[in-house]
């Protein structure tokens, strides 16, 4: 075991544990931001660099500071680090220009994608990030690339985190899409047009941390925010698939389906993609009541924590008495 | 005369065989270490020589090498650094194609010293003929008992691989030309954990520049305490220069660590001065990711002291008025230069080598590259000088590899020197555009 201070809070992990999920376990406002770091995706991390922070004492046996600014997600703990993140000026200064170098080349399209409200880099933008840009060039821009009738990758937004190669390579069995090219031109791709077609290929759309690969049966849909998560399971056929999901209902409708993400936007359980693409009927779903999202500020702002109703008296009810629980929830659950 | 200590037999005929190299001296440290010496004892020579990388970082070869784990049962590599492309930058080449046999005997000997069977020479692309050398010089090595099984009967064996890469500049960052080698794409990876834990194949492994490796010989026979006494203070040994741009004289020399900058400019028996008779503006003393330097800070310090070719000279004042050594890269500017478009140039091969990983970097360089280039051809703002320098913060020391701070150091080094020249770029655009311009200096335009 590693005692830490992170920001002044004592914590205590096991060894190799990286600073980032030393602090996830405090948890709260200060846990780092991670844009590329993915739990369950073995390798990923230390891409996005948003998540910088300064070890001001390396060790207790050597207490010298780190030179540079480190990765906290791939910076394994030491017993007795000092590590600074908000309390730490230069931190944040150096976030700044993070986020100005992430959006630089980024098309800031977020009124037309799918993304928003959910999307990474909006949130990261907004808590970190100034609203000018010095930035006068072109940006880059890619045509959007077809990969098959389900899922739309649209480059010009990607930012390069890596998590999709990480989760083709690891969740399914045959990955034909990979990172071409190098530096700013660098791209995702297949090469030579190529369908990504397998059983667990939809999660990459849950992974990406931007609009960059998005849903093609809900594109344009709807805004996240005006439709309400509930968490559903089914009985799957697909041996790898836990058929535990979250279902996006916009009133009685089923618009997408998606794995069930932790507070920190990762996917706990990655779905076929017969449960994300196929099974868009609340009766092929066992419901168990709503959804909490804790992160993403834009979905938890709407009241959806709404009583827990069982899918029968949904579907009963008549269209104005659900509006009128809306408006005037009897009891409020979560937070 | 500085001694010549690597290329002392460079120029003779077919030194490139085998029985030629063998003749001058050849693989004599190979049956001095195999026979009289443990790997051990080989390791403390190197670091009783002072010896350090001459790759460009200059960190001591032998306190490298005492960091590699040793885990029981766990094979060892050693790697030589062989991908040379830094923009100035060629003594590497010269080394290989002239004296394979060399580099061969410093991988045998060094190889020996570590308790690697299996080393590997990762060589640039572009350098298709060099691998064709080495891959000759290597064939008769293995013919005469030097590499392979029992080397010279002393019960050690080793395998030596030569590897081309792909012609990508970051390859030459020591992860990213792990990875390279494990047949993956170039990204240089994520510290710790070190190469010297988890290198290649996850691995303990050293990688080194093919100068500091072609130095283990002669550290080897003349001893390290001996090595120890040529050079000044913690530069130790002498060290190879190509030196380029508008010299007399230009081309590789093998210098003795602590030679003065100017000497080694205006001497005959080195650069031999300006071309042209003209004035020198600036240096870049170590390679295109340096900071460059103006005239009078080159030739000497701040405090006024003459300016030596050693790492600690050339540091000295930091990067206000100091640079580095680097990898010996010695590129000469005179009063013609344009050090807007050079800065230019500079970053628009970074911007074209950045491997695109981390996101400063990758959108970093692309944006210094666009400034310089609009401030180079008259669109600039007095603010783009500004952002530069802001820009080069930005990315220096929040990247994955040194890539990023190879591309900021110029740029911030350019406009912290040269301001008034990015000035009048700004204020002049017809005047500096024009083909041919030459900045008339502060003086004269005040």
């Amino acid at each position: 075991m590693a005692k830490i201070t992170f920001d002044g809070i004592e914590v205590e992990v096991p060894d190799g544990t990286s600073i980032l999920n030393a602090a996830r376990k405090i948890g709260g406002s200060i846990v780092p931001p991670a844009m590329c770091y993915y739990t369950p995706l073995q390798g990923s991390g230390g891409k996005c660099r948003a998540c910088l922070v300064r070890v001001a004492a390396g060790s207790a046996k050597d207490p010298r500071p780190m030179p540079k600014l480190v990765a906290s997600c791939v910076t394994p703990v030491q017993d007795g680090m000092v590590v600074e993140n908000t309390s730490s000026e230069q931190v944040l200064n150096v976030r700044k220009g993070i986020v100005e170098m992430l959006l630089i080349n980024h098309p800031l399209d977020c009124p037309v994608c799918d993304q928003a409200g959910e999307c990474d880099l909006q949130n990261f933008a907004f808590e970190h990030g100034v609203s000018t840009t010095r930035y006068q060039e072109e940006r880059r821009t890619f045509e959007k690339i077809d990969i098959g009738p389900l899922i739309q990758l649209h480059m010009t937004r990607c930012i390069l985190c890596y998590r999709c190669v990480y989760t083709a390579n690891q969740i399914t069995d045959n990955r034909v899409h990979g990172v071409l090219g190098r530096g700013d031109a660098a791209e995702i791709g297949t090469y030579i047009e190529n369908v990504i077609d397998n059983d667990f290929s939809g999660n990459v759309i849950d992974v990406c941390p931007v609009g960059a690969l998005t849903d093609k049966t809900f594109r344009f849909k709807q805004r996240v925010w005006f439709t309400k998560p509930v968490n559903a399971h089914r009985d799957c056929s697909h041996e790898k698939c836990p058929g535990r999901v979250v279902l996006w209902y916009k009133g009685k409708d089923v618009l997408r389906v998606t794995a069930r993400k932790d507070q920190y936007g990762e996917v706990k359980e990655f779905i076929c993609n017969e449960c994300r693409f196929e099974k868009k009927e609340t009766a092929d779903w066992v419901i168990e009541g709503p959804a909490h999202i804790d992160r993403s500020s834009v979905i938890s702002a709407n009241h959806y924590e709404l009583p827990v109703l069982n899918q029968q008296i949904i579907a009963d009810l008549p269209e104005s008495s659900v509006r009128d629980l809306e408006q005037n929830p009897p009891m409020k659950l979560g937070n | 005369m500085g001694r010549k200590l690597l290329t002392e037999h460079i120029n003779v005929e077919g030194i490139d065989t085998f029985e030629v190299y063998r003749k001058h001296g050849g693989y004599r440290s190979v049956e001095k270490a195999l026979k009289t010496m443990t790997p051990d004892e080989v390791v403390e020579e190197v670091k009783k020589s002072g010896l350090r990388g001459r790759g460009g970082a200059g960190f001591p070869t032998g306190m490298k090498w005492s960091f590699l784990a040793k885990p029981e049962g766990v094979p060892r590599y050693l790697v030589c650094n062989a991908d040379e492309s830094e923009p100035g930058t060629f003594k590497d080449r010269q080394l290989m194609s002239k004296l394979p046999h060399l580099l061969i005997e410093g991988m045998i000997t060094s190889s020996y010293a570590l308790g690697a069977n299996t080393s590997y020479i990762y060589i640039r692309g572009e350098l298709l003929y060099v691998l064709r050398i080495l891959e000759k010089a290597i064939a008769e090595a293995y013919a005469n008992g030097f590499l392979g099984k029992n080397i010279l009967g002393s019960g050690y064996d080793l395998d030596l691989h030569v590897h081309p890469g792909g012609g990508a500049y970051i390859c030459g960052e020591e992860t990213a030309l792990l990875e390279s080698l494990e047949g993956k794409r170039g990204n240089p990876r994520n510290k710790p954990p070190f190469p010297a834990v988890q290198g290649l194949y996850a691995r303990p492994t050293v990688v080194n520049n093919v100068e500091s490796i072609a130095a283990i010989p002669v550290i080897v026979n003349m001893t390290g305490d001996e090595y120890a006494k040529i050079g000044v203070g913690r530069s130790t040994g002498t060290k190879l220069i190509s030196a380029c741009g508008h010299l007399n004289k230009p081309g590789i020399y093998e210098i003795e660590l602590g030679l003065p900058v100017e000497e080694f400019i205006y001497s005959d028996e080195y650069c031999g001065g300006i071309w042209k008779g003209r004035e020198l503006k600036a240096v870049v003393a170590g390679g295109s990711s340096v900071p460059i330097l103006p005239k009078e800070l080159i030739l000497k310090t701040t405090a006024g002291e003459n300016r030596l070719m050693t790492y600690e000279s050339l540091s000295d004042g930091g990067f206000i008025t100091g640079t580095m050594l680097g990898s010996g890269g010695f590129i000469a500017m005179d009063e013609t230069t344009c050090i807007v478009r050079n800065t230019w140039n500079f970053s628009r091969f970074y911007h074209h080598e950045s491997c695109g990983q981390c996101s400063p970097c990758r959108e970093g360089t692309g944006w210094l590259e666009k400034v310089l280039h609009r401030l180079e051809y008259g669109h600039g703002h007095m603010e783009d000088i500004d952002l530069l320098v802001s820009v080069a913060k930005q990315i220096e020391g929040n990247t994955i590899c040194p890539l990023g701070e190879a591309a900021a150091w110029p740029v911030a080094a350019a406009v912290r020197h040269f301001r008034d020249e990015f000035e009048w770029h700004v204020k002049h655009p017809q005047e500096a555009t024009r083909t041919g311009a030459v900045y008339p200096g502060k003086a004269v335009l005040a």
